[in-house]
């Protein structure tokens, strides 16, 4: 099995205090993972620092062999993320969808697909702002903008957050349903929801790795 | 380039439905329209035309409020996207730094640039319908003019910006930036001279550097043949350097300095943390 993301030594702190420290993480192609730990351990620093914003004081991070930061373009064409909360993006649906296709070079009606087996109608809302969609409707339309992308690494930084129950089953249907072989990093705080869609689980606390076990 | 120019596109379409456009758009078309109804384009004084003196107060408007503008909603609107995350969602796509710190550079530049040029022409083609003559040199002039304005005033906006991450420090810092050069322009200058504890020089060197200074003096001093209203150092300069140096140097300087800014906070963006 290869490596897709290979974090070794990974340090950073902000404003004096190490939020990531010292982390060490090799992640496989085919591997999903649970990751789990209190608020402010880290979780999502380390999603941030995966996908090439933050600097590291020290240690390295690669993406499929590629550096983040050097090399961002060749790293997020592999991954897709979805972050903690949706973004209040000032562009339309049809602008969105507009800047996805170009930028990352997915097919339009493949993320009208997705969005209709998440359903959300993205016909009946294209000129609508982003922001101007319910909570659940703007998370439906990232999960499907994600999962279109056919990532060899998602990054889902607690994306069922503002989902009702309906729709995080219809999300989680959905990812059993993908047939590629991906990698996966969700961080939440509901594991038992996960069951079944994860291989490996990780606990964080103050910016480590405290148990880290295959399932 | 692809993705430079969608950036640019998509920041475009997104700024004509925003409410600072619309606010910038009808203050600088309303100016005009202010002006065509106090009837300014109908006198002559001090052997101006009508359409020249129309001009030369748009522009004397135009240097209070235009950098202010640029400053504040560029500044509010980098930070802003920050702050809530849009930037983190838009930049985890494969999409390069330079492609999406020049795209949204130009795409600014195209919004605040040509409502400022729209009311300029609006005003010539008021002139025109009035029979008048189009001072043509002075329409080229100030259409420089104001490219250059805006090049300097969004060029330190975008600095600002990739160098402080707070929101509030970062409109601070915009305010401050344009106080001290509102000061710094001739009034503040004389308040100085008169006071004789600098040397001319350091007065000069003071107006020389300061992209207000420079504009007024571009925009004013070389068609106010009594110099009423720029004051003794823009008369000095134009005394020692001559009309087509301050003319060149008043449309290349804040070019060169917008440059220079935009470079530094190009360069900020991808040595610094993004978020
Ligand atoms: N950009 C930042 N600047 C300063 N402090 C930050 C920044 N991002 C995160 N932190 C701090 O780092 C710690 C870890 O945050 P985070 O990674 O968001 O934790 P988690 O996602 O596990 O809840 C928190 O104490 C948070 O305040
Ligand atoms: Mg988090």
């Amino acid at each position: 099995m290869s490596v897709i993301v290979d974090i070794s030594s990974a340090t950073k702190s902000f404003m004096g205090v190490k939020v990531l420290d010292s982390i060490d993480l090799k992640i496989s192609s085919g591997e999903r993972i649970a990751m789990l730990g209190p608020n402010g351990a880290g979780k999502t620093t380390l999603a941030r620092s995966i996908l090439g914003f933050y600097h590291l004081e020290s240690g390295s991070i690669t993406v499929a062999g590629h550096d983040p930061i050097r090399e961002r373009v060749a790293v997020l064409e592999k991954v897709a993320f979805i972050p903690q909360l949706p973004p209040p993006v000032k562009l339309t649906l049809d602008e969105l969808l507009d800047f996805v296709q170009k930028s990352s070079g997915v097919a339009r009606n493949r993320i009208e697909s997705f969005a209709r087996k998440m359903e959300l109608d993205i016909d009946a809302h294209a000129n609508k702002p982003f922001f101007k969609l319910s909570g659940g409707m703007k998370q439906k339309m990232l999960i499907a903008i994600a999962l279109a992308r056919r990532s060899a690494l998602f990054i889902f930084d607690e994306p069922t957050a503002s989902l009702d129950p309906k729709a995080r089953k219809l999300f989680y249907d959905l990812l059993s349903s993908l047939d590629y072989d991906y990698s996966a990093i969700y961080i939440t705080h509901r594991l038992e929801e996960l069951e079944g869609l994860i291989n490996r689980k990780i606990y964080m606390e103050l910016g480590r790795v405290v148990s880290d076990e295959k399932i | 380039m692809g993705n430079l120019l969608l950036i640019a596109y998509l920041d475009i379409k997104e700024s004509l439905r925003s409410k600072w456009f619309y606010v910038y758009t009808f203050v600088f078309g309303g100016l005009m329209g202010l002006f065509f109804i106090s009837g300014i384009t109908d006198s002559v004084v001090m052997g101006f035309t009508g359409l020249s003196r129309l001009l030369l107060i748009f522009m004397q408007v135009t240097i209070v409020i235009l950098p202010i503008f640029i400053l504040i909603t560029t500044v509010k609107s980098i930070s802003a996207d920050r702050e809530s995350n849009i930037l983190e969602y838009m930049l985890s796509f494969p999409i390069s730094l330079r492609d999406y710190y020049w795209g949204k550079f130009l795409g600014r530049f195209a919004t605040v640039f040509l409502p400022v040029m729209m009311a300029l022409i609006i005003g010539i083609a008021w002139g025109l319908y009035k029979g008048g003559e189009i001072p043509w040199g002075m329409v080229t002039l100030y259409s420089l003019l104001i490219f250059s304005i805006c090049t300097v005033f969004l060029g330190i906006s975008f600095f600002i910006s990739t160098l402080v991450k707070s929101h509030d420090i970062a409109l601070g810092l915009s305010f401050t930036v344009w106080i001290v050069l509102l000061a710094f322009i001739d009034v503040a200058l004389i308040g100085l001279m008169m006071q004789n504890r600098v040397s001319d020089q350091l007065i000069i060197t003071l107006a020389m550097l300061n992209p207000l200074e420079t504009f007024r003096i571009g925009a004013i001093t070389l068609f106010d043949p009594e110099l009423t209203v720029i004051g003794p150092v823009a008369y000095y300069l134009l005394d020692t350097l001559g009309h087509g140096f301050l003319m060149l140097y008043a449309i290349l300087y804040p070019v060169v300095l917008g440059a220079l800014f935009t470079l530094l906070g190009y360069t900020l963006f991808r040595k610094k943390d993004i978020l």
